[in-house]
């Protein structure tokens, strides 16, 4: 991995000092920082929304909201994450989402 | 911007780099090596570093929403591309593009479909250059009272840069809209994690679209656009939020109807008045798209809470800027709005353009709030008394910077 990220930094490297006509014919590739502080706070319902939430976003998306939105906030958010994003959730699932997020945030 | 084998280390958690970064920081928005306060409840936010950027500070990780430190619009009228704001809203972030086999398809309801290389885009068209503020709907959002849910941005969510690229009516032209076309819808290359979940595009009518001054940028600021800003090719739209502004462009398809996706029809709606306000908490009503930028300013010098000597001239600057008809005035005042006295214009790059102000004052001893309010040439300002929206989308309210003389 640390061997294939250096050619990648090269390559990128090459292609950016030179102009776009002499660019190597190389893919350009970038490394987001890998994710830490991962886990929401404890609690019931931790994991199942865990399971859930994370599928398709970090979860400093739910630790971030302001403080003490309360039930239909949260609810607002898990029925916006089903309906618009389509996020494959259940509905007992969903309720105990609810119920996480509002007790614990 | 070269990437550096440092800048590969995924966070950034103390060290020089980042004591050095936070040098400039005031009290209040930063309390150590490793994170910053946006002056908002749960506003602390750790600051890390990603590949071709300095420290930022750190909204979400997947997908990257990275806000700029706000010390950072005290540095000049351009903001430096390592500085810049990112926002993505899908964790499908692509992260290899090969510069050579990229292709821009400009496709749908056209005459002659066109497929065009970086290299034919900076080769076979006249360059454009614009310099252009890209604030996101959401800007400020967490100073919202009271609070909304959505990306808790402080006031770091915008950047002015200049934009050089290819004019999207030079490329209209070439492949000739057929009778009948309506709008323009417009993808890049950043996809979402489940396949039902809508892609990110986002559509401008025909007569915006060609209007001459929508662009696809290819640099910025000098440079090649920064990966999380949308390299190789990102969608230009002066005057507009952030939201137009597609990154990682491969797909612009004409179409002979409206748009009707999610991120038009359904995302960034604002309330379909004037004031784009509600009173906090009524129900929603009829809304529109998300458009055109309102006026704002802010005060990036003397920094919230500073200390100043008393009686003894001090230099007050920051910017201003607006959806593009362009700043007339910015008035200061120093008694909290009681009076208000013009501050000097800086250089004009362009009415998209950020544009500095600045004046002097002399204080006697004791706590100050300065504030600070632009008005554009057509005489739209800046309110005293936050409006709000549901979305907590275009906040402009008169900004009070509190300082001490002593």
């Amino acid at each position: 991995m640390q061997r294939i990220r250096k050619r990648l930094i090269a390559a990128a490297a090459t292609a950016l000092l030179t102009s776009p006509s002499l660019c190597a014919a190389e893919t350009l590739t970038y490394s987001l920082p890998e994710e830490t502080a991962t886990a929401l706070r404890a609690g019931p319902g931790q994991e199942t929304a865990q399971n859930n939430c994370a599928a398709c976003h970090s979860v400093d998306y739910i630790e971030r909201q302001p403080p003490k939105m309360g039930h239909a906030f949260w609810e607002g958010v898990v029925k916006k994450m089903i309906a618009s994003y389509h996020a494959q959730i259940d509905e007992t699932d969903a309720a105990a989402i609810v119920d996480y997020l509002a007790a614990t945030y | 911007m070269m990437p550096r084998a440092t800048s590969r280390r995924s966070f950034l958690r103390g060290g020089s780099l980042g004591l050095a970064a936070l040098s400039t920081f005031d009290g209040r928005r930063a309390f150590s090596a490793e994170s910053a306060r946006l002056g908002f409840a749960n506003g602390e936010r750790p600051l890390v570093r990603y590949p071709g950027k300095r420290a930022l500070i750190e909204q979400t990780v997947r997908p990257p929403q990275l806000e700029t430190p706000f010390s950072v619009y005290d540095e000049g009228v351009l903001t430096p591309n390592d500085a810049f704001f990112v926002r993505y809203h899908l964790a499908g972030v692509p992260l290899s593009i090969d510069p050579e086999a990229f292709r821009l398809e400009v496709r749908g309801h056209v005459e002659t479909p066109l497929s065009l290389s970086l290299e034919a885009l900076k080769r076979d068209f006249e360059p454009v250059e614009i310099v252009a503020v890209n604030q996101c709907s959401g800007n400020s959002r967490g100073f919202v009272e009271p609070r909304v849910g959505g990306g808790q941005f402080g006031h770091g969510a915008m950047g002015n840069a200049r934009w050089r690229g290819v004019a999207l009516k030079t490329l209209l032209e070439k492949a000739g809209p057929k009778p009948g076309a309506q709008s323009i819808a417009f993808n890049g290359l950043d996809s979402p994690v489940a396949p039902e979940t809508p892609d990110f595009m986002k559509a401008l009518d025909l007569g915006h679209a060609g209007d001459g001054e929508v662009m696809l940028a290819y640099a910025m600021n000098g440079e090649d656009l920064p990966w999380l800003n949308g390299y190789p090719l990102r969608l230009v739209v002066p005057g507009c939020y952030g939201t137009y502004w597609v990154k990682h462009l491969n797909d612009i398809e004409v179409l002979d109807s409206g748009f009707s996706g999610f991120w038009m029809s359904t995302a960034y709606r604002i309330p379909d008045n004037d004031c784009v306000c509600v009173a906090p908490g009524a129900p929603k009503t009829t809304t529109r798209p998300i458009k055109r930028l309102n006026v704002r300013s802010f005060m990036t010098r003397p920094a919230e809470d500073a200390k100043v000597a008393a009686h003894v001239a001090f230099e007050v600057r920051g910017i201003a800027f607006d959806g593009g008809h362009g700043i007339e005035a910015v008035l200061l005042s120093a008694d909290d709005g009681a009076s208000w006295a013009a501050a000097r214009l800086g250089d004009d790059l362009g009415r998209y353009s950020f544009r500095e102000w600045r004046t002097e004052l002399s204080l006697r001893p004791g706590v100050h709030h300065l504030k600070c309010r632009a008005a554009n040439r057509v005489g739209q300002s800046q309110p005293l008394a936050a409006l709000w929206n549901h979305a907590g989308y275009m906040r402009n309210v008169v900004e009070t910077v509190r300082i001490e003389a002593v």
